[in-house]
């Protein structure tokens, strides 16, 4: 972690003041309407930027571990003195709300959240051999996510920069923890000249949790620049 | 997907034609017992064995190889048969399987993904056991690891089974053990398993004896190393019975199938789960359904000594997790509260038409009922802590355990040091009776502080001040017993300073029993000890950094060094001081600690001098205080100073052993 310059931000209370500005202005807009047909299917959905669908077990039980995994390849070494490739550095980032508020926020600085049910393995810097393994991964236990948290916000950022279209073999990927199946992939690769995503997001519904595919490209370096449009998805 | 099973735990077979991986280390024969409904097997012509042919559905390989691949087909195998027992038996002159690696089997599907592991830890002179057991449960097939072994060899398990003449049965089957081609992986498939089970898989014999192979390695390796190391600590909780398995005595009764969730098993075995049966009885075959029963040494480590180490953290870690997430669900919900109150406030409409107390009620509505939730979940988690507590507490050893637990009694000075010492007791407010033993790492990174002054402490305030200080100093006395007590024979020296003489019957104790040396007495005496303990310093110090560590003189002693203060400052002139502080601050790596019984008003006239010197020593006091933070959330713990029970004369007597240990080991 040390390795990360100091323009990276320390927690989520420097971003809480000039959020609730942001929150008292918001406007209300749905995430876009549930696709009935995907509706209760298990499978892997490969899916598309803005593209946003709920998805429920079979037989109506409730998610209760889940898994945000990020991946992608390295850059390539460059030249005589591999020291100097540009290292691509995506970060995964799960911002944790109550009513519309953020309350706390897993990301390489801050890796458990206090209360302890949201966990991120651990900041990569460069990225992996883009063979499709998880590269960061956050889990979220939902049974012992606290009782006043009712959205958890997962996204991607570009640290070092590049857009996702300078990035190979990058995929953003929900998974059921509980029995390894893939809720939600995107790939991000190719996609636009974009710096991030706001990937998905798990709220509770009724006693459990259900999740929403959001897709949503925008732009910005870690989290705190997403915020203005992580809003209009609660 | 691989499960890696623990003793007792089942795992549901998605395939019928399966392959059973053997890595024993060690020539071993492999058999199956193949039993009915009841579990009884109708005779011999139901064992599947080198030395036999083998019954339909199950193949297995010849002679005895340290690895076995057998074949099973579940849909071949006869209607009759519910439950297939993969036997193991010791060959080549070794006698008990505790003796060498533990031997590890993974269930195979037919495409060579491992579908369950099993290492089967915890054996000592077993010389033939039960591995694992497919069983038809409702049609379905399921694994089950057993590890269930038999001091009385292969005979033993084959009467367990309820076969006839076991002795006749078992010597027929050992007599099989001749020389086999020497590493046989894969057996001769049979016909109607060629095509899925094993071809398919690794159909070159290269390949076949290379898969196994990094199994073990990975598998097997980290828990059971069957060095003595881990086998040593794992007695120390509970020194009284023998750890005789209890694996190894069940011959011919029902199976243990205790600790379902315990991560590895020689813990298991290890008497410090003796003193919890509640935790024994609970588990059915059943293990992974309700809520899981907590075990103590349920955590990794290489040592029953590490296992409780990073349990008792890891429920530090969890009470305030829990804690933060509960005291966050309720600053929330106040917040929303005032916020809401507010907006009632604002509202003209409202105040004129009299919703106004309605909204009001409806808003502490909302704010009682996420509290109340909160609490709720609060509860679940300290319940299940509570629960944890109550069985690691008592499986503890000297050095984690509390002066008033029975270990005590039993206290013998330990071959080598734990992994920490138990500090106090630490516990939140929102359960004042869950109290996580502070444990704290050895060698200590910093010396310590027994706080006499009155701090902000409420319990204190109760107090006079002389009752306080002679707190303190027992306090002081009780810690280094305790850190005098965790060392091997001459590991650790006290050395006590006690100036005016004051503190002589709180160090009794101590000095009495022949622990420490008398104290050091007058400006004289400090400076005497204090010159000593700091050329120490200067000598290692330079030995290290030179890289010269066995240049030292010979009569050096080696142990740690605890220096106790009493009564600072008296005494002390301005260059006992500055040595004071050079203790603190270069003394804990090279083995030399302070242990400071002081009131910080009474150093008051040498001002912020000693101000780094106070915040370099972990502070703890001799009454209950919340001046400890966790490293995760920073909550406030309340510390509790370890109480010797009433006219309890343990501590003399364990310093008793201590002092003669070190006598014994000098003469």
């Amino acid at each position: 972690m040390c390795c990360k310059t100091d323009t990276k931000p320390d927690r989520v209370s420097a971003v809480s003041v000039p959020l609730r500005r942001v929150l008292d202005n918001r406007t209300h807009r749905t995430a876009g309407a549930g696709n009935a047909n995907e509706r209760g299917k298990r499978v892997s959905v490969n899916m598309t930027k803005g593209q946003a669908i709920s998805l429920e077990k079979r037989g109506g039980g409730s998610l209760t571990q889940v898994r945000m995994g990020l991946g992608w390849q390295a850059a390539p070494r460059r030249g005589l003195f591999g020291s100097r490739t540009r290292e691509i550095d995506l970060d995964a980032s799960a911002v944790l709300f109550a009513e519309k508020q953020p309350v706390d926020v897993v990301f390489f600085r801050h890796l458990v959240s206090d209360d302890g049910s949201v966990k991120h393995t651990g900041d990569n810097l460069v990225g992996g051999a883009g063979q499709g393994g998880d590269d960061e991964a956050i889990l979220v236990d939902l049974e012992r996510v606290p009782v006043h948290i009712d959205q958890i916000v997962f996204t991607v950022n570009s640290f070092t920069g590049q857009t996702f279209q300078e990035v190979q073999n990058a995929f953003c990927r929900i998974v059921d923890e509980t029995n390894g199946q893939e809720l939600a992939r995107y790939t991000l690769d190719g996609g636009g000249n974009y710096t991030a995503q706001i990937m998905a997001k798990v709220h509770r519904v009724g006693s459990g949790w259900q999740m929403t595919a959001l897709g949503n490209p925008a732009n910005g370096r870690t989290f705190q620049d997403l915020m203005p449009a992580i809003l209009p998805h609660l | 997907m691989t499960a890696e099973l623990v003793r007792g735990q089942n795992h549901p077979l998605p395939e019928t034609r399966l392959e059973i991986r053997v890595s024993a280390g060690h020539p071993v024969l492999a058999g199956a017992a193949l039993g009915d409904e009841q579990g009884r097997v109708a005779g011999a012509e139901w064992i599947a064995h080198p030395g036999a042919a083998s019954p339909p559905g199950v193949d297995v390989p010849g002679g005895a190889a340290a690895d076995h691949r057998l074949a099973v087909d579940l849909d071949a195998l006869p209607g009759a048969v519910h439950r297939v027992s993969v036997l193991l038996a010791l060959t080549g002159g070794a006698v008990r399987f505790g003796a060498l690696a533990a031997p590890f089997v993974a269930v195979v599907g037919p495409d060579g993904t491992e579908i369950a592991g099993y290492a089967i830890t915890g054996l000592d002179t077993e010389s033939a056991l039960v591995a694992l057991e497919l069983y038809r449960r409702q049609g379905a097939w399921k694994v089950r690891a057993m590890g269930q072994g038999y001091a009385g060899g292969l005979a033993a398990l084959l009467a367990d089974q309820g076969l006839e003449r076991p002795a006749d049965l078992a010597a027929a089957i050992l007599a099989t053990a001749s020389p086999a081609p020497a590493p046989a992986p894969a057996g001769p498939v049979p016909a109607d398993l060629s095509s899925a089970a094993v071809s398919s898989a690794d159909p070159s014999p290269a390949a076949s004896s290379r898969v196994p192979e990094p199994e073990p390695v990975r598998h097997t390796a980290p828990p059971t190393a069957p060095d003595p190391a881990p086998a040593a600590p794992s007695t120390a909780p509970d020194p009284g019975p023998a750890p005789t398995p209890a694996t190894g005595t069940a011959i011919g009764g029902p199976i243990d199938y205790s600790h379902p969730r315990r991560r590895t098993a020689p813990a298991e075995s290890a008497p410090a789960a003796g003193p919890v049966p509640a935790a024994e009885s609970a588990p059915g075959p059943e293990p992974r359904q309700g809520p899981p029963v907590p075990v103590a040494g349920d955590a990794t480590g290489w040592s029953m000594d590490e296992r409780l180490y990073n349990q008792v953290w890891g429920m530090f870690e969890d009470l305030a997790r829990t804690a933060a997430a509960y005291r966050s669900a309720c600053d929330f919900a106040e917040s929303r509260l005032d916020r809401e109150l507010d907006e009632v406030l604002t509202d003209y409409r409202a105040r004129a038409g009299g919703a106004n107390d309605a909204a009001r009620a409806a808003a502490r509505a909302r704010r009682d009922e996420l509290v109340e939730r909160a609490r709720a979940v609060l509860d679940r988690d300290l319940a299940q802590l509570v629960a944890e507590s109550e069985v690691v507490e008592p499986a503890l050893p000297v050095a984690y355990a509390r002066w008033d637990s029975p270990v005590w009694h039993a206290y013998r000075v330990p071959a080598e040091e734990p992994m920490a010492v138990r500090l106090g007791d630490l516990h939140l407010p929102e359960r004042t009776d869950l109290r996580i033993p502070m444990l704290v790492r050895l060698p200590l990174e910093r010396g310590l502080w027994v706080d006499s002054g009155r701090g902000h402490s409420e319990a204190a305030g109760f107090l006079d001040e002389a009752e306080l200080r002679r707190l303190a100093l027992d306090c002081a006395v009780a810690h280094a017993a305790r850190l005098l007590a965790a060392h091997p024979a001459g590991g650790f020296t006290v050395h006590l300073i006690d100036p005016a003489g004051t503190g002589a019957t709180a160090l009794a104790p101590l000095v009495e029993t022949g622990a420490a040396a008398p104290p050091a007495r007058g400006a004289a005496g400090v400076s005497a000890v204090l010159e000593q303990l700091t050329e120490r310093v200067d000598l290692l110090q330079m030995a290290l950094r030179g890289g010269a560590a066995d240049a030292l003189p010979p009569g050096l002693d080696t142990a740690r060094q605890l220096l106790i203060v009493h009564d600072f400052p008296h005494g002390f002139d301005d260059r006992a001081v500055a040595r004071l502080r050079y203790l603190a601050d270069e003394g804990p790596p090279v083995g030399v600690h302070l242990l400071m019984v002081a009131a910080r008003e009474d150093a008051a006239a040498y001002g912020p001098l000693l101000d780094p010197l106070w915040r370099s020593l972990l502070r703890l006091t001799p009454v209950p205080d919340d001046h400890l933070a966790d490293p995760w959330v920073g909550h406030a713990w309340s510390y509790e100073p370890p109480l010797l029970p009433p006219g309890s004369g343990i501590l003399r007597q364990v310093l008793g052993q201590v002092a003669a240990a070190r006598h014994g080991k000098r003469a």
